[in-house]
């Protein structure tokens, strides 16, 4: 139990024996407690689940009626509608719908249960440090301190980094804090609820994947009920309306996917022209970028073409997650002494590392 | 009471913080003058005046920002990437590592290796910046406890309790 401190730091040789230093501010040593993930003291509203890996916002609801109204649909269509095109035109139809449907849901998925981006909150001791920065820039006075901005020049364009009160962090450019998640999300685009997660820098490309492939799909399905309506019809000489009342899900197939066509169709070519002029829905709402701001302002982001926007979008590298979710908690973690205490010599107690 | 006898060189870097008491951290932010590329500012923060030379910090942070611009590169690499990623319908990354990851797995073994073979003799540790967010790079400046003597961090400790 004794105390053996190597005398010089140059060598990196220690033959020392470290234990446990008694400080007032240690937490009673747990033999068994099981090691909590960093997904359960989580400080925004997310909801976690299958131990961390899935991630999605705290209100739900809308994206379960997405999933209901996808698969009915498409369920209604592979039932009732395919046998009896695959039969009259051609077997082709039913594997592209599945195909396409396939593709559809596997981007839904991604894009609701991924993290969108979302940058952890500052430390505190990273939260001390810029709070002293920002005070010795406001001269040390400490009434009414003025909003919190940091300008910086990209591209020759000048753009405003706010800090962020919640997260305690000077956003990087093109981040934005959701309200509903309260979470700083990178490159923020916004939050859909029929996803029911955010739509950030990580999963923008599933989501314009799935809006683009809903498109194909509820087209798709909206012409081949069509058909099948109006084959029945012409084949068995019964009558448009007799044909309707003997194929009852064709209609309501169509119904759905004509309400649903307008919006989804318009929404995939919002996010087109976003994508190829590399903007945000956040900074195209704002008009960050308009040319009605000022004769000299435009997207400093932009790459210079449609086509590279394009590919850097939805080709660019995937940035991993930075908020290790599944990763253990490591408790007693060295701090930093509170600045008014002067020198402070912190014992640092034993933290269960677990190394990257 | 567990016990730590340090053997190997990687256990005594990590056992730096307990034989050593933390002093300060310092804090290098990002750079965004080049967008939202992950760059870090290269100026040299003046608290680690006395503890490193100039040019051993500002060629780690070289470094590690042209592995970042690795990382975020687009050009034929990350392409094939992306559209093979799109044709299977992402399912592929559920399986394959994305480049992004292994230049992050780089850039670990990197800091590890400056920090066993710059910081830790000087008394100073580098965070990687991937478990701070990446955010900041964050420097973990470290006294030697009970000797004042065979480091220059002495005068640091005077000119922590001044801020």
């Amino acid at each position: 139990m004794h105390l053996g401190v190597s005398e010089s730091m140059r060598e990196c040789e220690y033959s020392q024996i470290s234990t446990r230093s008694s400080t007032p501010m240690e937490t009673p040593y747990k033999k068994r407690t099981p090691k909590k993930r960093k997904w359960e003291a989580f400080p925004g509203r997310n909801k976690f689940y299958c131990d961390g890996r899935i991630m999605m916002a705290k209100q739900t609801g809308v994206f379960y009626l997405t999933l209901v109204l996808i698969l009915v649909t498409c369920g209604l269509f592979f039932t009732f509608d395919c046998p009896f095109l695959a039969l009259q035109l051609t077997p082709i139809i039913p594997v592209i719908g599945g195909v396409l449907f396939l593709f559809v849901l596997g981007t839904l998925l991604r894009t609701s249960f991924s993290d969108p981006g979302v940058l952890p909150r500052a430390t505190p001791d990273e939260a001390a440090d810029l709070e002293r920065q920002i005070d010795v820039a406001n001269g040390g006075t400490g009434y009414r301190p003025p909003p919190r901005t940091k300008e910086v020049v990209i591209n020759g364009q000048t753009v405003k980094l706010k800090y962020c009160f919640t997260c305690k962090i000077f956003r990087p450019p093109r981040a934005s804090h959701c309200s509903l998640c309260d979470n700083c999300v990178e490159r923020f685009d916004h939050h859909c609820p029929w996803v029911g997660n955010c739509v950030g820098r990580r999963n923008y490309r599933f989501f314009y994947m799935f809006i683009l492939s809903l498109s194909f799909l509820t087209i798709f399905i909206f012409a081949f009920a069509i058909t099948h309506i109006i084959l029945l019809a012409v084949s068995h000489r019964s009558g448009f309306l007799n044909a309707l009342k003997d194929s009852p899900a064709s209609v309501l197939e169509v119904v759905v996917c004509f309400f649903s066509v307008w919006s989804i169709v318009g929404l995939s070519g919002f996010h087109t022209y976003l994508i190829s002029s590399n903007q945000t829905t956040n900074e195209d709402i704002k008009g960050s970028w308009s040319s009605k701001r000022g004769k000299d302002n435009y997207n400093p982001y932009s790459h210079g073409n449609i086509f590279t926007n394009c590919c850097a979008a939805l080709c660019g590298p995937l940035p991993p997650s930075l908020i290790d979710r599944r990763g253990f908690i490591q408790s007693d973690a060295p701090q930093l002494a509170p600045p008014t205490n002067g020198i402070t010599m912190y014992g640092a107690t034993q933290s269960q590392q677990s190394h990257m | 009471m567990p016990v730590f006898l340090l053997s190997s060189k990687f256990h005594n870097l990590q056992e730096l913080r307990h034989s050593a008491s933390l002093v300060t951290k310092v804090f290098i932010q990002r750079d965004y003058s080049e967008g939202t590329v992950c760059r870090f500012q290269t100026k040299f923060p003046s608290e680690l005046d006395n503890r490193i030379e100039r040019t051993l910090l500002e060629e780690t942070v070289k470094t590690l920002n042209s592995y970042y611009a690795e990382a975020e590169k687009i050009g034929g690499q990350s392409y094939l990437e992306g559209c093979l990623a799109c044709a299977t319908a992402y399912i592929i990354f559920l399986c394959m590592e994305t480049r992004y990851e292994k230049v992050l797995r780089k850039i670990s073994g990197y800091i590890q290796e400056q920090n066993e073979k710059i910081y830790a003799p000087r008394g100073l540790l580098l965070t990687d910046p991937i478990e701070r967010g990446m955010r900041v790079l964050e420097i973990s400046l470290f006294e030697d406890r009970g000797s004042g003597g065979s480091s220059p961090s002495s005068s640091m400790s005077s000119g922590s309790s001044a801020r």
